[in-house]
């Protein structure tokens, strides 16, 4: 491109070293890549150090390197249950997401009336700030006063308040207690990341969707397939790109994230049992002030980003040749 | 047929209906929450989905008079507001660059950009915190202003070279046989030409400061520093008591703009997201 270019125009000036567009272009670049190096690269150095060393806030100096920090974090019960934790968390809110993407992107994708309304709707979630958005989950999942028990009591699932007697279906209580047992603690934390994950996933899915030619389309519902067939063997093989990279964005926003669990549980109910990595990580690194343990915690994250990089650079690379 | 289509239709209807009632249920039971009486909230027996005392402004009040949120909302603009201003002094001339003249480069550069927005702010917060530390800015929204480029800077790099790429280089070029320098023709031809995908760039960076939680938490923790995300959720709690009302008021004061503008902006958002795997 650069010799075309010098070739139109070499007779009208006389390039300076404003023209030259290697110059320029590492010119133009330098602000940026200093800034990325000096506060991306620099931290994320610091990271795998600060996991090898006894750094804490009270001690920052980086003077010692020790494999002990690991030793520690591994054999900690409460890191290993924020561990099994991260896996539950993402494998299940993002299978659940990949299902209800695809049902809600194909349902979105047909003409009706007030599509617009209903989009801003369903991208609600996704475009609160998730900190706001969990909070009104936090509301909505309170131990008394939580709507969704209120509605269970009157559907005679659970026990109405002050009635003698009478037997709830669901659990023989006025409430629920979302958040207060481990196991409904779980269920609700992976329900309130489902809901902020869904609309991102559906707006990529339908993006994919509608970048499938008509034509296609009309040529296998004439051919009379059913819905399962044509969603099997045409959408699904058409998609999978897209999918692919609605899937790795989940995994990478799910399996880092701590502000779902953070606002909605600070990892309880006793013991840390809906503790994440990222949520542990900042307990012990800020809150305890142990750098070295919430680095190490954090840095059991990195098999799994290098991993999820990795398929995106080759999704990258195949759409550059394409 | 027809008896087909309708039924077709009305499935369509209910699936969708039913992820609507999922979605936004939340923020109409922040909405109906934030004009309610205490007594008529404190009641589990009363049907919490409508007023069963008179509304009233009371919470709202509370919420403007009696908390920093006011001083939440003003920093969470200062920060948003700064942030973009750096963000572009950084990212417009990275994109140009990496879009136009740095050739086979450009493109190994452009995709480790994207790389580097795929490092989470949960990898990084803990050094960062010694960052901040160091550079003395703990307690401060200086703290957001100086770190939150890290993420709005290469994503934004990433999306805006996307979008100076479909901008084709005879545009330039003529310019630049009309007698313009090469700084010239970018300022006079690419950059309008490219205003669209800036103006993207402006919400997004504004929207993603918006959202940030976990630097704004291990940075700040003096109330009148704090942010939108972080002072809701930290500071309009008492020890046990919650004010639940003007909290669910302070969440949605925000949420409605916020998400108004993402539906706006959505489309060319989605473009950038899907790595080019969709050509749009």
């Amino acid at each position: 491109m650069d010799t075309t270019l010098i070739s139109h125009t070499e007779e009208a000036y006389r390039p300076s070293w404003r023209d030259n567009s290697r110059i320029l272009a590492v010119l133009m670049l330098i602000p940026a890549a200093v800034y990325v190096i000096l506060l991306v690269g620099v931290p994320f150095v610091m990271a795998i150090l600060f996991a090898f060393s006894d750094v804490t806030v009270g001690d920052p100096a980086l003077d010692r390197f020790t494999t002990d920090t690991f030793q520690r974090v591994l054999n900690d019960p409460n890191f290993q249950r924020a561990l099994s934790n991260n896996f539950l968390f993402t494998i299940v809110s993002q299978a659940a997401v990949l299902v209800l993407a695809n049902i809600l992107a194909a349902a979105l994708t047909r003409n009706f009336r007030g599509k617009w309304l209903v989009r801003f709707f369903i991208l609600l979630p996704w475009a609160t700030p998730i900190a706001i958005g969990t909070i009104g989950w936090l509301w909505m999942l309170d131990s008394v006063y939580s709507p969704i028990d209120w509605t269970f009591r009157n559907l005679g699932l659970l026990k109405q308040v002050g009635v003698m007697g009478q037997v709830g279906i669901l659990k023989n209580s006025t409430n629920m207690y979302w958040l207060g047992e481990p196991g409904l603690a779980m269920f609700s934390v992976i329900l309130v990341q489902i809901w902020r994950m869904l609309p991102m996933s559906t707006v990529i899915v339908m993006a994919g969707l509608t970048s499938i030619s008509p034509d296609i389309r009309d040529a296998v519902q004439v051919d009379g397939v059913g819905w399962w067939r044509e969603w099997r063997e045409v959408t699904l093989p058409l998609l999978r790109p897209i999918l692919m990279v609605a899937l790795l964005f989940g995994i990478i926003f799910t399996f880092t994230d701590m502000t779902v669990v953070y606002v909605l549980t600070r990892g309880g109910p006793p013991p840390n049992t809906t503790q994440v990595l990222a949520s542990w990580a900042y307990i012990k690194g800020i809150q305890s002030g142990n750098l070295s343990e919430g680095a190490a915690t954090v840095l059991f994250m990195l098999p799994v980003l290098l991993g999820v990089a990795l398929v995106m650079l080759r999704i990258a690379r195949r759409s550059e040749v394409s | 047929m027809l008896l087909r289509r309708f039924g077709k239709g009305t499935l369509n209807y209910a699936i969708i209906s039913l992820f609507v009632v999922f979605s936004a249920f939340p923020f109409y039971w922040m909405l109906i929450a934030t004009f309610k009486n205490s007594t008529d909230l404190y009641k589990p027996a009363n049907n919490p989905f409508i007023y069963n005392l008179p509304p009233t402004t009371e919470n709202l009040r509370l919420l403007f008079n009696q908390t920093n949120y006011p001083a939440f909302l003003v920093n969470t603009i200062i920060v948003g507001v700064v942030v973009v201003i750096i963000t572009i002094i950084l990212a417009v001339p990275a994109a140009y660059s990496l879009a136009r003249l740095a050739g086979s480069w450009g493109e190994r550069l452009g995709v480790g950009m994207f790389m580097v927005y795929l490092i989470p702010p949960t990898l990084l917060f803990i050094p960062m915190s010694r960052v901040v530390t160091l550079l003395g800015l703990r307690d401060s929204i200086l703290s957001q202003i100086v770190i939150y480029p890290t993420f709005t800077v290469p994503f934004c790099t990433w999306l805006l070279m996307g979008f100076m790429k479909s901008i084709p280089s005879d545009v330039e070029e003529q310019a630049l046989v009309d007698g313009y320098s090469r700084l010239g023709a970018i300022w006079r031809v690419m950059f309008p030409l490219a205003l669209p995908g800036i103006l993207t760039i402006i919400v997004f960076t504004f929207t993603l400061t918006m959202h940030e939680f976990i630097y704004a938490l291990a940075f700040v923790t003096a109330s009148d520093q704090k942010v939108i995300s972080t002072g809701v959720t930290t500071e309009l709690i008492r020890g046990d008591v919650f004010f639940w009302q003007s909290i669910m008021a302070a969440g949605i004061i925000v949420a409605v703009p916020v998400a108004i503008i993402y539906n706006l902006f959505l489309d060319r958002f989605i473009a950038g997201f899907t790595l080019g795997a969709v050509k749009g």
